[in-house]
């Protein structure tokens, strides 16, 4: 079933245990779940449902209020978690970590918080063609409000960005703030990140890292990359949904004004004006996701146990096999860079079956697999395209995952008549 | 589920080659709609006579679902009268496909009827409620 290839791999074994993960035992349409949706978010391991089932049966309690021992701890667990997430990113300290709800309101929070207080007309924001939507609506947002504009850094017909026209971007429009993506959720593209930092600090402009698909899957450094801010989101990373944080280096949070008001914000609340909370909580106004929290907590821990640098290695490998794999299949385009310089995702088009028929067709071999624009819709009028079919890999991703996609992609040519 | 239930063949021949395919010159109803999901486009034009339809056209892009219930929604409605298009429902587009679709693909194989009726009567009203 397995052939030798020119990557020269047989087998790459799932680098989790699989029973970690009970869904991926289950029968889609009579056939084994292939989950290959891992970048719009991942599947769970027991010791993370356990985690947050044991906390919630236990020690669950409303947190930072009461004086009562459930509350204390109840407190003590989210807050043990944002110290696991800070040593994670290696953020110089927990006050740094702000929880939100996910990346979007992260990045939200930065543009409503930083960009109201700091940018006024005429001030640019530096985007790029390949981001989410998370990474574009609210800075065209935040113009709107202000009176500033969203410039973006092209990328090439490789789907890489556009280095020389970057550096001439950050010339003739002096951005205040350079918003991007740490990796590419259609392509899969790592850009240089460090040098682009680098280079966005010499004229004193900011840099906020969409770190969606990196933070779960590579490892991330915030003082090795000297980033300004970082957003991730729990779910991606193992975790639960409605988790999701905001990292940002301590000046900058600290000058910055609240984003939403309510309790836990405060440190005076009086008719006549408020006073703000402390860092982190005068940005996570009202009662937190706590349980999720401790699920994010969880979630850091078994990475770690894993090791990110194992991770990294683990999908770069299924990648590489992948592209090799599907690249073998005629009428199948893929788009996006080469494997050495991609994350575990690949997109694709198979002739001229919509991906939505090609997803659904894929559903009935119980396979996985993401169809149409994946929130990118610049990405994909850059590109020419219409939609793409997303395969992406994790923690819990076999080879013999990706010959069972390669089969079921050469049964839908045959449907297709391809 | 089978690969080829949802793509029997005359839902891939409707896909393929459709049926009353392009616009028509100087239509009495025209109407076009998207679904912002996937991108699909179906746009549909009428003559209408005597309150009923005497010819049809459409053209669109996107997944054989949308654009097979497209083809296959222009000649059902030849002949048909306004009041006969507007009695038209969600369940009578599924059971003219004859497959069984999905809830994540309704909204492909339920667009034409959406821009139909929008072309009848005005954008859509909720009248085609998303659940049904």
């Amino acid at each position: 079933m397995i052939e030798a290839t020119g990557t020269g791999v047989d087998f790459i074994a799932s680098l989790a245990p699989r029973e970690d993960f009970p869904i991926l035992t289950r029968a889609i349409h009579g056939k084994p779940l292939v989950f290959l949706d891992s970048a719009a978010s991942a599947q769970k391991p027991v010791q993370i449902l356990d985690a947050m089932d044991a906390f919630a049966r236990t020690s669950y309690a409303n947190v930072h209020r009461g004086v009562y021992t459930l509350s204390e701890e109840a407190t003590a667990r989210m807050e043990q978690a944002r110290k696991q997430v800070a040593r994670f990113i290696n953020a110089r300290s927990a006050r740094e970590i702000i929880f939100t709800r996910n990346t979007s309101e992260a990045i939200n929070l930065v543009a409503y918080s930083w960009g109201n207080a700091n940018l006024r007309a005429g001030d640019v924001i530096l985007s790029t063609e390949m981001e989410h939507h998370s990474n574009i609506v609210p800075w065209q947002l935040l113009a709107q409000r202000v009176g500033a504009r969203v410039e973006y850094i092209p990328i090439t017909d490789g789907g890489e960005l556009d280095l020389d026209a970057y550096t001439r971007l950050l010339e003739t429009t002096k951005p205040k703030l350079v918003a991007l993506a740490q990796m590419s959720n259609v392509l899969g593209t790592l850009p240089p990140v460090e040098q682009i930092i680098a280079q966005a600090h010499e004229i004193g402009a900011l840099v906020l890292l969409d770190g969606a698909q990196s933070v779960p899957h590579l490892p991330v450094d915030v003082r090795a990359l000297d980033c300004d801010f970082l957003a991730f989101s729990g779910h991606k990373m193992l975790g639960p949904s409605g988790i999701g944080v905001l990292w940002g280096r301590r000046e900058l949070l600290e000058e910055m004004p609240p984003f939403l008001g309510g309790g836990e914000m405060i440190r005076e609340v009086h008719l006549t004006g408020s006073t703000w909370a402390d860092l982190p909580h005068k940005f996570e106004a009202g009662t937190p996701a706590i349980i999720e929290t401790v699920g994010l907590g969880a979630a850091v821990e078994y990475l770690s146990a894993l090791g990110m640098e194992r991770v990294h290695a683990h999908e770069r490998a299924l990648v590489a096999y992948a592209m090799e794999r599907l690249s073998a299949i005629p009428d199948l385009t893929i788009y996006g860079p080469p494997a050495e310089r991609r994350g575990g995702a690949v997109s694709f088009t198979l002739g001229e079956i919509h991906p939505h028929d090609l997803a659904t067709l894929l559903d009935g071999d119980g396979i996985a697999v993401r169809a149409g624009l994946h929130c990118a819709q610049p990405l994909h009028e850059r590109l020419g395209l219409t939609a793409t079919t997303r395969a992406s890999f994790y923690v819990y991703t076999t080879s013999a995952e990706i010959d069972a996609l390669a089969g079921a992609l050469e049964r839908a040519r045959a449907v297709f008549a391809l | 589920m089978a690969m080829d239930d949802l793509y029997r063949q005359y839902i891939l021949d409707h896909y393929r080659e459709p049926r009353n395919h392009g616009h028509l010159k100087q239509p009495d109803v025209a109407a076009a709609d998207i679904n912002p999901l996937c991108g699909d486009r179906v746009e549909i034009d009428l003559k209408v006579s005597d309150g009923r339809v005497t010819e049809v056209g459409f053209t669109g892009r996107g997944c054989a679902i949308s654009q097979a219930s497209a083809s296959m929604l222009t000649e059902k409605i030849e002949g048909a009268t306004l009041e006969e298009l507007r009695a038209l429902t969600p369940d009578d587009v599924l059971e003219m496909l004859g497959i069984e679709i999905g809830p994540a693909r309704q909204r492909c194989a339920l667009l034409a009827l959406r821009v139909l009726h929008e072309g009848i009567d005005g954008p859509y009203t909720g009248r085609l409620d998303d659940d049904n």
